[in-house]
């Protein structure tokens, strides 16, 4: 059945000189992927390097003839001409968007589309057995009638997992399985991908966090521009972080923060007492009197996990745009502030850049010009009129000065990479000239290079003497940029750390327990 | 096709009924035997649709914010049966029912607004429920009956330029207009072209802006010679003047004012625009006001024209209005849209109820027409989306194109060159 490759290990998939164009891109070309039968094997590679449109190709949403090359699994030429036959022959992808159906319930999701069946009608007790088994396997504890909209995103991650064991899966494909998850949730989904791969499961995972991908891969394939650049054996080849990022951007990184010397001076914005409670749920809060200050040309770290309060406590603070208030008072410069609503909190000189781009930062109808000065037209605007030769000016400016990758600001916002567009809504905030600028997740699902000019956007802004909050899931982002890191654990903040006593350790520590000293 | 493209709001949609449009005045043309570009025919297709047009300006704005109203053919039923019995009974006299009407559109638009945006009903139920309210209204107050209105009202719906000045031959403030008009495109565009190179931002060739020049104002010429050579007393129709106003006003608050972005943006994403320090309730509220205020206007119009008020004036209109919206080029789901397209969109339908009309079509087979007509004009965008194909209207103008703008696979900086600048 299946073929050997020269140190005699069974071959489960190989892909052989995929190519694969679109319209004026060549998106693949020429690349070889060989999975052995029983490993984990990772791509790795940067935004746009085409790991998932590989993985389309391979699952049949790019169909049989819409690629060049071959794909032989199970020693077969295979010739997949849509999802279904790809998953008939065992092959099940995982998106990073997970395809759940949030009103359904989980018993529900798992057999959507495959539900079983006695003389045509759904057979719900069996379908209740075998959910709780596939529950059972993938170490999920909740009641199989839970609406998927009741649990969380690590949980749906988990469900995906079962829906695809239940089409007797023999190839497992994740793209960014664990992008949106903390760290507790992510170790677990880790833990699970292991221990399938001791049942006999293959699995190819896709991930920018290449940390986890050196904890369980067996084998790495690196995409770079469309092309297969290497496959690394993790145990044979001593593969680590700083190899991998070798691979995909083409040379070594020496450093992957740019140097800065922090210029700290006083005290200008703090909070006291700040506490806020749920939209929906009565007498429970979600920031716990939070007390806390930034002081100018300073960059302040949250580290926390997630669902901890980090950007409840953002937001409630940016014109009360999440959450009940209940009291507290900010102070800018001494004296305090109001800010009941976006538009003061504007006014007062705070920005917020959002965790989730494309649904809170962005108006993805619109191009870069537009979105650049959105957020303070009274700027470039006459008795309400607004000045689009000015527009034009501003958004120009910031093409510029940050380095955003485009033919023109006149492009759509919803044709940049995340990357640029991450540049686009750093513009946008930063043209309303903020003295604290708070960032949730400013990297998030951004590449390693971006990454690195994203860090020296936040750097230069420091240095004009603005306070900088950046909130992150990812501890070395906060050790590497953070002149002090805050951490919230529940809604309360229960420690501070500067910058030469931090580490992933103690860190760790303040974000999972409760209040020590503040 | 860039050029072109930027003229009518850069949406393929519409970009394509401006040809549609072109395409059906010819087409009519050549088969009604010349009846359609006569100047009594052009005079009667706008003083017939001013006031379904002058709802699709309000509409696009409703539907561009992401919601719709259903309400408007009630509202303008019971404006228009309203200022007609204020103005009978209480002897106001024309221009004051105007104002009644107007400020009545205003606090109707302030209840649906309220519903629709500060209590969060969606406009769909808040504008069906209007429907019947407004409609109940209309024939209750006016208990069924039709009301006449005075001459000088009548002026609105059915008056025309006057006609002053030396004996030209034509009417000579029509001829005015059409040349006033030519002369500010060709101004407005020459200022904007050298605005936009001054700034280094891209600009058409300049045969195109030529090219495009000369077609607009052909246009306009063209039509001004139709509208002033009309039967004497006939000239330019009042309605039509109000909605060339409006047009002009609500285009530039769409396109160049604080509050026009506001609309796009909490259409586009709400949540992002309210991040962004936008009220939109507020945004909300005014769109939906606004949108009653015009009904009210679109209603006083008709009644003008028709000479009385009536207990099913403005049946069907919310419709016709929400179709033009459509074809002009708005999404439904919000953000998208524009006013000169939904204006075109009107046209689109209007030709072809008038060209059908003078070929002598029934108004069985006018109905199936044109709801295919709809149907094809938003299938074809969501074919040319799906396919991510230029429109076929767009592979046969080729030619304007500047130059062949493929999109290059977008990228960030390339870590690369991030290092080696670093290093």
């Amino acid at each position: 059945m299946t073929s050997l490759d020269t140190q005699g290990d069974p071959i489960l998939l190989e892909m052989r000189s995929i190519t694969k164009e679109f319209p004026g891109v060549k998106a693949l070309s020429n690349v070889n992927l060989r999975v052995m039968a029983g490993e984990i094997h990772a791509i790795c590679g940067e935004n746009g390097a085409g790991k998932s449109t590989l993985m389309k190709v391979l699952s049949g949403v790019y169909g049989y003839g819409s690629y060049t090359g071959d794909i032989v699994y199970q020693a077969e030429t295979q010739q997949f001409k849509d999802i279904r036959a790809s998953e008939a022959a065992g092959i099940v992808i995982i998106h990073q968007e997970l395809a759940l159906i949030p009103e359904l319930s989980i018993m529900e999701n798992i057999f959507l589309g495959n539900e079983p069946t006695k003389w045509g009608v759904i057979d719900w007790a069996e379908a209740r057995k075998r959910s709780m088994e596939l529950l059972a396997r993938v170490g999920l504890r909740e009641d199989p009638d839970t609406p998927i909209k009741e649990i969380g995103v690590g949980k749906q991650q988990l469900v995906e997992i079962a829906k695809a064991l239940n089409k007797s899966v023999r190839l497992l494909i994740l793209d960014e399985p664990t992008a949106a998850l903390n760290e507790s949730d992510s170790q677990h989904l880790l833990d699970l991908i292991l221990g399938l791969k001791g049942k006999g499961i293959t699995s190819i995972i896709i991930s920018h966090k290449l940390n986890e991908i050196e904890q369980i891969a067996d084998e790495i394939t690196i995409i770079r521009d469309g092309k297969s650049i290497e496959t690394l054996n993790v145990k044979r080849d001593g593969v680590d972080e700083d190899r991998i990022i070798k691979g995909m951007v083409g040379r070594t990184l020496e450093s992957r923060f740019p140097d800065h010397e922090p210029k700290i001076g006083e005290v200008f914005f703090e909070v006291k007492d700040w506490t806020v409670g749920h939209p929906q749920i009565q007498d429970r809060l979600i920031c716990k009197g939070s007390n806390f200050y930034v002081r100018r040309g300073e960059i302040v770290g949250f580290a926390g996990l997630m669902g901890a309060g980090r950007t409840e406590l953002a937001r409630s603070l940016f014109g009360h745009s999440y959450g009940r208030f209940i009291k507290g008072q900010v102070y800018k410069d001494g004296k305090p502030v109001n800010l009941r609503s976006v538009r003061s909190a504007i006014d007062a000189g705070l920005g917020y850049v959002t965790e989730d781009r494309k649904s809170l930062g962005l108006n993805l109808l619109d191009d870069i010009k537009t979105t650049t000065v959105s957020a303070a037209l009274n700027k470039i605007s006459n008795y309400t009129v607004v000045d689009t030769r000015k527009e034009f000016s501003i958004a120009e400016e910031y093409r510029k000065s940050l380095r955003t990758k485009t033919p023109s600001v006149e492009e759509g916002v919803a044709k940049l990479s995340g990357g640029n567009q991450q540049k686009v809504v750093l513009a946008k905030w930063m043209f309303t000239d903020p003295d604290l600028l708070i960032l949730d997740e400013p990297t998030r699902g951004i590449d390693v290079g971006a990454k690195y000019e994203i860090y020296g956007i936040i750097q230069r802004l420091a240095n004009q003497g603005k306070g900088v909050i950046v909130i992150s899931s990812e501890l070395p982002e906060l050790l590497g940029l953070s002149d002090r890191i805050y951490t919230i654990f529940e809604g309360a903040i229960t420690g501070v750390l500067d910058k030469n006593e931090a580490t992933q350790e103690s860190l760790m520590k303040l974000m999972t327990s409760a209040r020590k000293t503040a | 096709m860039n050029a072109l493209k930027k003229l009518f709001g850069g949406n393929t949609r519409q970009f394509g009924m401006i040809f549609a449009l072109v395409a059906l005045i010819v087409f009519f043309q050549i088969f009604t035997g010349g009846r359609t570009l006569t100047p009594g025919n052009v005079i009667n297709l706008f003083n017939g649709n001013s006031y379904i047009l002058i709802l699709a300006i309000g509409m696009v704005l409703v539907i561009i914010a992401g919601h719709i109203d259903l309400s408007v053919g009630s509202v303008a039923a019971f404006v228009g049966v309203s200022v007609a019995l204020a103005m009978r009974d209480w002897g106001l006299p024309w221009w004051a029912g105007v104002l009644f009407g107007l400020l009545l559109g205003a606090v109707i638009g302030a209840w649906q607004g309220l519903w629709t945006a500060y209590v969060g009903i969606p406009a769909f139920i808040v504008t069906l429920a209007g429907m019947l309210l407004f409609r109940g209204f209309n024939q209750f107050v006016g208990k069924s009956n039709t009301i006449p209105v005075s001459k000088e009202f009548q002026f609105i719906g059915s008056g025309y330029l006057p006609e002053i000045g030396p004996n030209t031959g034509f009417n000579n403030l029509t001829l005015l207009i059409g040349i006033v008009a030519a002369a500010f495109v060709v101004i407005m565009s020459l200022r904007a072209r050298a605005a936009s190179k001054a700034l280094g931002a891209d600009v058409p060739e300049l045969w195109v802006e030529v090219t495009k020049l000369v077609l607009i104002c052909g246009a306009i010429l063209y039509a001004t010679y139709l509208f002033a050579t009309g039967r004497p007393g006939t000239s330019f129709p009042i309605p039509g003047l109000i909605l060339a106003v409006l047009v002009l006003i609500y285009g530039f608050i769409a396109d160049k004012t604080v509050l026009g972005r506001h609309v796009y943006a909490v259409g586009g994403n709400r949540h992002a625009a309210e991040l962004s320090g936008v009220q939109s309730k507020k945004v909300n509220f005014m769109v939906m006001m606004n949108m009653s205020i015009l009904a009210g206007l679109a209603g006083m119009i008709f009644v003008a024209r028709s000479t009385a008020s009536g207990p099913f004036d403005g049946v069907g209109w919310e419709l016709d209005a929400i179709a033009a919206v459509f074809i002009g080029g708005a999404a439904v789901t919000g953000g998208v849209g524009t006013v000169i397209g939904s204006i075109v969109g009107g046209l689109v339908m209007a030709v072809l109820n008038n060209g059908l009309q003078l070929l002598g079509v029934g108004a069985d087979l006018t109905q199936i027409i044109k709801g295919l007509v709809l149907l094809a004009a938003v299938a074809f965008d969501v074919y040319n989306k799906s396919q991510g194909k230029r429109s076929i209207t767009g592979m046969l103008i080729k030619g304007f194109q500047r130059n062949n703008n493929e999109i290059k696979p977008d990228e960030t900086t390339s870590t690369k060159e991030v290092i080696s600048k670093e290093a």
